[in-house]
């Protein structure tokens, strides 16, 4: 197998994590809150997952515990900043700090402990192709997230629940003169966002590498929110950039296995590099930034 | 109905003017309520929290050697919180503070690793500016992502702190490592000439901690009665406003990052030139983040991060103490921190606000029109 | 008289200390178009948000059709048949007019977009169901809240003061739409502090001055003075007469400014040409929204022109055009931005330091250190000669009323002593007795010589000020009409485009 099989048969897994909790948080920030926990959301959500197939409750209940878990942490987020109108910033910076020390503590002794992964399924046919073969070869859970993209961009374009997110994000004020409850839509985004961010924690913990390891997220949450921008705000961007992360995440497996000479440090750091190089060039778009954003993210509401 | 106004929650309602006592309470109140919420989660986990107060709050505090460990640990949040709370202020959001202070360790050491024999009194001090320079240069990077291609600083001191952190370990595991070090990740033993001249006789509390608190009291001056800080201010408070008044945005986010780059790489140097003497991987043990809730704690205010600082030492020492004497895992320290700081900023919504709980049902209301 | 559709007994509302709406009683009758008339803080808006359920009241009741009536929300009043058309209108820029109106009016979309055509034809009120907002005028996004109100089929429809962002022709063909629906079975209830227009519509009028009802009457039996004394409680102030004079040096000049604004949702100016004298008043007339922020900013210096575009705005014989609002400071320019809070002044910070924001030049400063004593006394002059009424020096400008943070801002810009004063909407949002000693310094200081440039929305303030007016509409601004030569119809044909701007320029 080539490198670029390789990729290309490793890249929907390796993104799907990112996928997952970009897609929850694009969903909070649509609705005009910025969470930035979603690295401890992650976490937390990856050691739900672990200890609940660890200890022989499979691999549903594992995903279940963790949507459940982190759902639970962002709503602590919501009651902070929503309650009590707390900074955003400094809220989302919190939870994420608790979220990795729950993660840490919870998982104290299951350290360097597995799992089982899941199987693979195959979709007849297209698993025989040459050269993309591979992509059609993926867990129940990569389906399920494709899925999942898919109807997030059809709420978003279709159906009246996106166009209240969006009205919530863009306006809060008038939203609530027109009889929209403001809080209550934030909340349930931030509820939605956390939920995501957990099965985005328990895929990486418990089928993508299935190995308890403190710190295993390591960045990925701060690289989801960073896709956010990255796709300005649109659904299909932030899959194909998921997609790019999942590909850059195993280049640096890909590089080691063609024994080229790169210090592995390097091949660690590309994804950071990659999400700093990227969020300059698409940033320095101002126009596009501002004509995608959304308008009230990150200032508290105040009727 | 008599409850149709909506719900029996209460209701935030503005203050007419801001509270002092609430803004002086505040963090009191959310240390008691993270050290109540704490010590049930430790009871949860079949801990004895009587043994963990004890450890935590007051052992460090039983004799001058711990205390002073307090106050060793205390320097480098106090130092990074007032630089990063100049940013904060001016809503320069630098939470990269961690990848700052591993380049200044990483630049002061270059000269003890380049220059192992050299000797002289000229070698601390240059580490420290050497180590101040590097972290100010490394949150330089950042600064120009944000003033020049617009970029979120928050995503981009974060993202060079994860760097940051595989430039210390290449360092360590390849050019920099100590070739006696038994292939251990640790750079070569600093030389005496190397090491901060200590305060105290008998402790490893050193000139660095006058330092911090000299700076402390310049971070005082700059913001209370300066016209650069009443600047920084009014671009964080009212960015529009600034620029009305005609403050330069961009320049304000150079100078937030480059003091807080400053401080944090001054920290990092003083770390590796101090208690530790060598640059190693657990150089930082977190003081990065930890120093974000030390300045949020101190209400952004330089006396008041002073104060916090010193609690955040406690509980870092008191988690040491804790680890070894009441069986706690370490992560203990994070969560602790986390809810420290989200039960703050429940508490200093107080200043602004307080809470109106919601009137009966008008009498009048009820009543058939007549 | 039949029962009202609309009664009000004994509301009253409280923010805190403040006492917005006191007792206040309330009969909207059937197929009337009743006022609510009273000056900046009276209490209209607070009144309205209870009456559609934005708020809720603290005492009283409500009757509505003869039934008690509780609102707990927005959504509420309308299923009971209240709509409302907000002043800043509760519009979401970046969705289609189609979407705007799916948020409120539930219904297929083929059905609502034929709908909105049918009412539109109806009623005057024209619109493209597939326009983004914030492509459209100001009149027509008054028009799609209307419709989206009418979509509801309501017994009642509020409209908070709906003239202000109208020219006078559009005027007219609103009270037209109204009348129809009144006819039409709709109770209008609308809410001014336009004396004349009310005279001209209305059935009836309640008038509130500090929260409290002080008129109930049909206002076309009582003269514009009677109003007057209802709703300020004394005569309106005499308009202040301007020493006539010969123009002195230029001291604003702006040569074909060309500008696309970063912001996507903003005004693009072209061709943007003016000059403003010692000793004259010159006055930007035109529809908010029409690019006046965008040129306030390009004067003032808050948005900086690129290096290609030179010689384009002169400030006492200089181009400035490159220099930010600092430099410019420098140079004797002064400036009132139309955003009080957050842009002229910090909510959060006290009086002193608001006061340091621009006057720090005056001395207020030794060795990069505040001088705190001398920004205390600066400001204690500032509250005294311009009449603030506040606390103290240490009260926070964000407790302030509009009218006297205005007064404080104006004050500290005059203190400046420049040679050039921009100032923007002088008087939004602020009581006519405030509104009046601002317009009065204003024209003092024109007799002593200063230059100003004075934007706003109200003709009647600007005629009143003014030695010249320009229009401000799509970008692009009328030649120079000399005030005294001028009726107030022809500055409306050019607020509404219908005069060829550029056409009739003599260079």
């Amino acid at each position: 197998m080539n490198a670029i099989e390789f990729i290309l048969a490793g890249m929907l897994a390796a993104a799907t994590p990112f996928l997952l909790a970009a897609l929850g948080e694009l969903v909070v920030e649509r609705a005009g809150v910025l969470n930035l926990g979603v690295e401890g959301l992650m976490a937390l959500g990856a050691v739900l997952a672990f200890i609940v197939v660890y200890q022989g409750g499979g691999h549903f209940l594992g995903f279940v515990a963790a949507g459940l878990g982190s759902a639970a942490l962002s709503l602590i987020f919501a009651f902070v900043t929503l309650g009590f109108r707390a900074n955003q910033v400094a809220a989302g910076l919190a939870i994420g700090i608790l979220g990795q020390g729950l993660s840490a503590l919870f998982g104290k002794s299951y350290e360097s402990l597995t799992v089982k992964a899941l199987p693979r399924l195959a979709v007849p046919g297209l698993s025989d192709l040459p050269v993309v073969g591979g992509l059609f070869v993926q867990d129940i859970v990569v389906w399920i997230s494709l899925v999942a993209t898919l109807a997030i961009w059809a709420m978003f374009a279709y159906s009246k629940l996106g166009l209240v997110l969006r009205a919530v994000g863009e306006n809060p004020k008038a939203a609530h003169a027109i009889g929209y409850s403001v809080i209550t839509v934030r909340v349930l985004a931030i509820a939605f966002g956390g939920a995501m961010a957990g099965f985005a924690g328990a895929y990486a913990a418990v089928i993508y590498t299935p190995l308890w390891a403190d710190g295993m997220i390591a960045g990925r949450g701060w690289i989801a929110i960073a896709l956010v921008v990255f796709g300005t705000w649109l659904t299909g961007r932030i899959f194909l950039g998921a997609c790019l992360f999942g590909a850059v995440s195993l280049m640096g497996l890909a590089a080691q296995a063609t024994g080229l000479d790169v210090p592995s440090q390097l091949l660690s750091s590309l994804p950071y590099l990659v999400t700093i190089i990227v969020l300059g060039i698409i940033s320095a778009d101002r126009r596009l930034l501002k004509l995608n954003g959304v308008a009230s993210l990150g200032e508290p509401f105040e009727r | 109905m008599s409850f149709a106004s909506g719900s029996l929650l209460p209701t935030m309602v503005r203050r007419e003017r801001a509270s002092l006592a609430a803004t002086v309470l505040a963090p009191v109140l959310a240390l008691l309520v993270a050290l109540i919420l704490n010590l049930s989660l430790y009871r949860l986990m079949g801990r004895d929290p009587v043994a963990i107060v004890y450890a935590m709050l007051l052992e460090p505090f039983m004799s001058w050697a711990s205390f002073s460990e307090v106050l060793l640990k205390a320097g480098p949040l106090l130092l990074i919180a007032q630089g990063l709370a100049i940013g904060f202020r001016a809503k320069v959001f630098n939470i990269g503070a961690e990848g700052q202070f591993i380049l200044g360790a990483i630049f002061a050491s270059a000269i003890p690793v380049y220059f192992p024999q050299a000797t002289g009194q000229w070698i601390w001090p240059a580490m420290l500016l050497f180590g101040a320079i590097g972290g100010a240069l490394w949150a330089s990077i950042t600064a120009f992502w944000r003033v020049r291609l617009n970029a979120n600083e928050i995503l981009v001191s974060l993202m060079l702190s994860l760097v940051a952190a595989q430039l210390l370990n290449y360092l360590l595991l390849g050019p920099w490592k100590d070739p006696n070090g038994f292939n251990f990740p640790q750079s070569v033993m600093f030389q005496y000439d190397a090491m901060v001249p200590t305060l105290i006789a008998g402790t490893r509390l050193n000139v660095s901690f006058l330092i911090t608190l000299v700076l402390s009291l310049a971070a005082f001056v700059f913001m209370q009665k300066s016209f650069s800080g009443y600047k920084l201010q009014v671009g964080g408070l009212a960015p529009r406003a600034a620029g009305y008044a005609g403050f330069k945005q961009g320049s304000a986010i150079w100078l937030s990052l480059l003091i807080g780059g400053f401080a944090a790489g001054l920290a990092g140097a003083a770390e590796v030139a101090g208690p530790i003497g060598q640059l190693q991987r657990s150089i930082s043990s977190g003081y990065g983040y930890a120093a974000i809730i030390v300045a949020y704690l101190g209400g952004l205010h330089p006396i008041g991060i002073v104060v916090s600082a010193l609690v955040m030492a406690v509980i870092y020492i008191g988690g040491d103490n804790a680890m070894v004497s009441a069986n706690l895992p370490i992560a203990a320290v994070r969560v602790f921190q986390g809810s420290l700081l989200l039960g703050y900023l429940i508490a200093i919504a107080f200043v602004r606000y307080r809470l109106e709980w919601p009137k009966t049902a008008p009498k009048a209301a009820d009543r058939s029109p007549s | 008289m039949n029962a009202p559709l609309l009664s009000l007994r004994g509301i009253s509302k409280s923010y805190g200390q403040i006492h917005a709406n006191q007792a206040i009683d309330l009969d909207v009758a059937a197929q009337s178009i009743h006022a609510i008339l009273g000056e900046n803080g009276a209490g209209k808006s607070t009144l309205m948000k209870l009456i559609y359920g934005v708020e809720q009241p603290d005492e009283g009741t409500v009757v509505w059709q003869g039934q008690p009536l509780r609102l707990a929300s927005p959504a509420e009043a309308r299923r009971k048949g209240i709509g409302m058309v907000f002043q800043h209108f509760s519009l979401f820029e970046t969705l289609t007019v189609l979407e705007n109106i799916r948020l409120v009016v539930p219904g297929r979309k083929a059905e609502l977009a034929q709908r909105i055509k049918t009412l539109g034809q109806e009623f005057g009120l024209e619109v493209d169901p597939l326009a983004h907002v914030h492509a459209l005028s100001v009149g027509e996004r008054q028009r799609v809240e209307i419709i989206r109100c009418l979509m509801t089929n309501p017994k009642l429809l509020i409209l908070d003061e709906p003239t202000s962002v109208l020219p006078p022709q559009l005027v007219e063909k609103l009270f037209d739409t109204l009348r129809r629906l009144r006819d039409g079975g709709v109770s209008i209830l609308l809410i001014s502090h336009k004396l004349e227009e009310i005279r001209a519509i209305c059935d009836q009028a309640t008038i509130l001055r500090s929260g409290r009802v002080t008129g109930d009457v049909d206002p076309r039996e009582h003269d514009t003075h009677d109003l007057a004394r209802m709703m300020i409680g004394r005569d309106m102030p005499a308009p202040i007469s301007a020493l006539p004079q010969s123009g002195g040096e230029k001291r604003l000049e702006i040569i074909g400014l060309d500008h696309k604004p970063d912001d996507p949702f903003a005004v693009s100016l072209s061709g943007i040409t003016l000059e403003v004298r010692a000793g004259e008043i010159l006055g930007i007339a035109g529809i908010s929204g029409n690019g006046q922020s965008e040129l306030a900013a390009l004067i003032s210096g808050e948005t900086v022109l690129g290096r290609d575009q030179r010689d384009r705005i002169y400030m006492m014989g200089s181009d400035v055009g490159r220099l930010d609002a600092a430099a410019r400071r420098q140079r004797g320019f002064a400036f009132v931005p139309e955003d009080r809070l957050g842009r002229g002044a910090v909510p959060e910070m006290s009086l002193v330091l608001n006061g340091l924001l621009t006057a720090h030049p005056l001395g207020l400063l030794r060795h990069g250190l505040v001088d705190r004593k001398r920004a205390m006394a600066f400001t204690r002059d500032c509250i005294r000669q311009y009449d603030v009424r506040t606390p103290g020096p240490d009260a926070e400008a964000g407790t302030l009323s509009g009218g006297n943070l205005q007064k404080f801002i104006v004050g500290r810009e005059i203190m400046l002593s420049p040679k050039l004063l921009f100032v923007a909407q002088p008087t939004w949002g602020v009581d006519i007795g405030a509104a009046s000693a601002v317009r009065s310094r204003l024209v003092a200081l024109r007799n002593e010589g200063m230059a100003i440039l004075v934007i706003s929305e109200e003709l009647e303030e600007l005629f009143e000020l003014c030695d010249a007016i320009q229009v401000l509409h799509h970008g692009t601004l009328s030649p120079r009409l000399v005030t005294r030569d001028t009726k107030p119809e022809e500055i409306g044909r050019y607020m509404i485009g219908a005069q060829s701007l550029t056409g009739e320029e003599h260079a």
